[in-house]
């Protein structure tokens, strides 16, 4: 929307202008209406109805919300937060978890395809292989670590076999670990993908410029790649950040069903036709996942950098 | 076809060509689509009936014969059985015959997405065995905590949003395949008997047990454990009061804190894949999933318990707009289910079929004392399939039609205290 491409610069764009822009916007925005505002809208509507074992009964309560943060003002028993707090913060560690360990590796493995492959062949050959662990099924791939990881697996075998270890090791499957390592398999990829692009398009006069000015290598990475990359940091930070708060089979397939997680409980509860309640939990989440995003572009102006 | 009576003196002249055109395509396209739905071709279409259920139940076997016999295509449309109920409440024209488990019948009856299905029109109704009529095996009652189909099975009318309180002409879901569950263990791994359900938490096996995470069957595995150790008596398993679902969870994170469970399964797979693993050596099973780590050549026995069994049952309901030549093809595939052939087919898979006499007939005698008497196999036992089961001389796990029915202790079920039970098993997961 820049006025110079307009011959005459005129401060203001001419009405016939602004109305074929929004024209040009019009397909993409009744998308964005028909199949995500009006859905979600219907969503934050149904958390307030109420509802019994087979029917949704329209009105107005707060009791969907109210059960959510049920007992989270005192300790349970057992001494833990209730269930809501619990699993959001359970789920948040996997979150922050999961974006520094992707963001470490899918920078590392950027910048290795951005400035150390010279040719764009390579470069293309290195992404493809990249992308090989997307060419199975999500499911399958989960399966597999079981044989891997399991108590009998590979890796407890080879540990035993090399005197490391007496007893299989535990933790290796069903646990955090698992969990935190299945995630960073599938996702380092959307980390990769826009921190390269980020990369790419810095010009390479600045590094020489840097290099000529007497910066170490850490320096140059530090104070020119690092602030050019930024955006890119921020896109894959937003995908990952979003991908794991809602999720719920890879928590469910790797943690062995035992850790909680928010995309879980909705799930539970829509399929005991829980909707109003699922409905009041996803509205919980959307809020807490934009929040998130909200704090990201704050330190990143994402429209300007673009 | 209300369509052509509009459309017919539409064409007001001088509208110019292109809405006449319009105006013409759309009386010709209500022309098709009112010859398409004239009796005379009606007639001649094939039926093809949508039958809704779990991809456990719906063999293609069964279809291919059903097709074979009659003519009546069956398409399997297979979901989750969470998701038939959920179905069946909100999309209930999106199916001609639903396949779903009695205890979900507390949410779909009182929709009336379901109607009465007419035992006059069902030619052994009589014969349906009486477990489902009256609650007994062989004359003696069984367990009927929880929903037992007894409860559920008949209704006041054909279109009634109530169960009858005695037996009527109408009945909600006609019985096709019924089972009783028991825990899934390891005889290689565990090297001792297994007698009680008090094993599922027994500390012995810290690190090596699962049980199921669906709520509302899981609860019931974990209040037989809770009895079996004698924590609680439950006045009904099936149906807890809020203190009894506390304890029960209670019970439950205390033993998921101390590490006793290696998992939680949702799906038959992942409990085939944790037994046959090893990564667990005894957890809440379900039939079909024994047999398949048993068919990769790993011990695994459906353990009977002294405590009993948790029961199950299935049946045919149809949805209350089916009507016309698809209602009495959804009849007739009823029918021709209880006629022996597919009950033999599901005996010879482990489960029970309602009628049994039918069943009988189409079954070889070495095979029915196997399956239904107890007795030690004559010959190798074939799946429908002919996958060896059984080799010469074994037994079936839990013995005898009567001897395992007849220990049923309580049925899957749906409390009134539902919700509150899977938010405190949602606890659980969290804990």
């Amino acid at each position: 929307m820049s006025t110079t491409t307009t011959p005459a610069g005129p401060p203001a764009l001419s009405p016939t202008r602004t109305v074929k822009a929004w024209w040009q916007a019009a397909p993409f925005t009744l998308v964005f209406v028909v199949f995500f505002l009006i859905p979600l809208a219907l969503t934050v509507m149904v958390s307030f109805w109420n509802f019994n074992e087979y029917e949704l009964i329209p009105g107005f309560t707060l009791r969907n919300y109210a059960a959510i943060f049920e007992g989270c003002s005192t300790l349970t028993e057992h001494g833990d937060f209730c269930v809501s707090l619990s699993t959001y913060l359970s789920t948040l560690k996997f979150c922050l978890l999961v974006w520094g360990i992707t963001l470490l590796v899918g920078f590392a493995v950027a910048y290795f395809l951005a400035f150390h492959v010279r040719s764009p062949g390579m470069q293309t050959l290195l992404f493809v292989l990249c992308t090989v662990p997307f060419w199975t099924s999500n499911v399958i791939r989960m399966i597999s670590w079981v044989p891997l990881l399991g108590r009998n697996g590979l890796v407890n075998q080879g540990l035993m076999g090399l005197g490391l270890v007496d007893e299989p090791v535990e933790w290796l499957l069903f646990s955090d670990f698992s969990v935190v390592l299945a995630f960073v398999h599938l996702y380092t990829m959307f980390m990769i993908v826009p921190i390269f692009n980020s990369m790419m398009r810095i010009d390479r006069s600045l590094l020489e410029a840097a290099s000529d000015s007497g910066a170490s290598g850490w320096q140059t990475l530090w104070n020119v790649i690092v602030p050019l990359s930024r955006t890119g940091i921020l896109i894959g930070s937003i995908f990952v950040i979003t991908i794991v708060m809602g999720d719920f089979v890879t928590i469910g397939v790797m943690g062995g069903q035992q850790i909680a997680s928010v995309g879980k409980i909705i799930q539970v509860q829509t399929s005991y036709l829980q909707f109003p309640l699922a409905a009041a939990n996803a509205v919980i989440l959307l809020a807490a996942v934009l929040m998130i995003i909200w704090g990201l572009t704050r330190l990143v102006d994402i429209r300007k950098e673009l | 076809m209300s369509h052509t009576d509009h459309d017919a003196p539409a064409p007001s002249a001088p509208t110019g060509l292109s809405r006449r055109s319009l105006l013409q395509g759309t009386a010709g396209m209500a022309g098709i689509l009112a010859t398409g739905l004239a009796p005379a071709v009606h007639a001649q279409e094939k039926i093809v009936l949508r039958y809704l259920g779990t991809a456990v139940n719906q063999d293609k076997a069964i279809a291919e014969k059903f097709k074979a016999d009659t003519g009546i295509d069956i398409q399997y449309v297979a979901v989750t059985t969470d998701d038939v109920t959920k179905r069946a409440v909100t999309a209930p024209n999106s199916f001609d015959l639903i396949d779903t488990e009695y205890f979900s019948l507390k949410k779909i009856v009182p929709t009336g997405n379901l109607k009465g299905i007419d035992t006059k029109k069902i030619k052994n109704a009589d014969k349906i065995t009486p477990l489902f009529t009256t609650g007994t095996v062989a004359g003696k009652a069984v367990g009927d905590q929880g929903t037992a189909p007894k409860k559920v099975i008949f209704l006041e009318g054909e279109k009634s949003k109530v169960f009858a309180k005695s037996p009527t002409q109408f009945m909600s879901l006609i019985p096709t395949v019924y089972n009783a569950d028991t825990l899934g263990i390891r005889p290689d791994l565990i090297k001792r008997p297994i007698e009680s359900w008090a094993e599922l938490l027994n500390p012995e096996f810290k690190g090596k047990t699962a049980i199921l995470n669906i709520p509302s069957i899981g609860i019931m595995d974990a209040a037989m454990v809770v009895e079996a150790k004698g924590i609680h008596k439950y006045k009904d398993k099936g149906n807890m009061s809020k203190a009894e679902i506390d304890l029960t969870i209670k019970t439950l994170i205390e033993a998921k804190k101390a590490g006793q469970f290696r998992a939680l399964w949702k799906d038959f797979n992942e409990s085939v894949n944790l037994m046959a693993s090893g990564e667990v050596v005894i957890q809440s099973m379900w039939s079909p999933a024994v047999t398949a780590v048993r068919t990769k050549g790993i011990a695994c026995n459906f353990q009977p318990l002294k405590e009993g069994y948790r029961a199950w049952a299935a049946g045919f309901g149809l949805p209350a707009t089916l009507s016309g030549r698809k209602l009495d093809g959804a009849y007739e595939f009823i029918n021709w289910f209880l006629d022996g052939w597919a009950g033999a087919y599901l005996n010879r898979q482990g489960y029970y079929s309602a009628v049994l006499d039918t069943a009988k007939a189409k079954m070889e005698a070495y095979e029915w004392a196997y399956w239904m008497e107890g007795k030690p196999a004559s010959q190798d036992i074939k799946s429908p399939n002919g996958d060896v089961l059984a080799k010469a001389g074994a037994v079936r796990d839990g013995g005898s039609y009567e001897a395992r029915m007849g220990g049923i202790a309580c049925w899957n079920a749906v409390m009134d205290e539902n919700e509150y039970m899977v938010r405190k098993w949602n606890e659980f997961v969290a804990a």
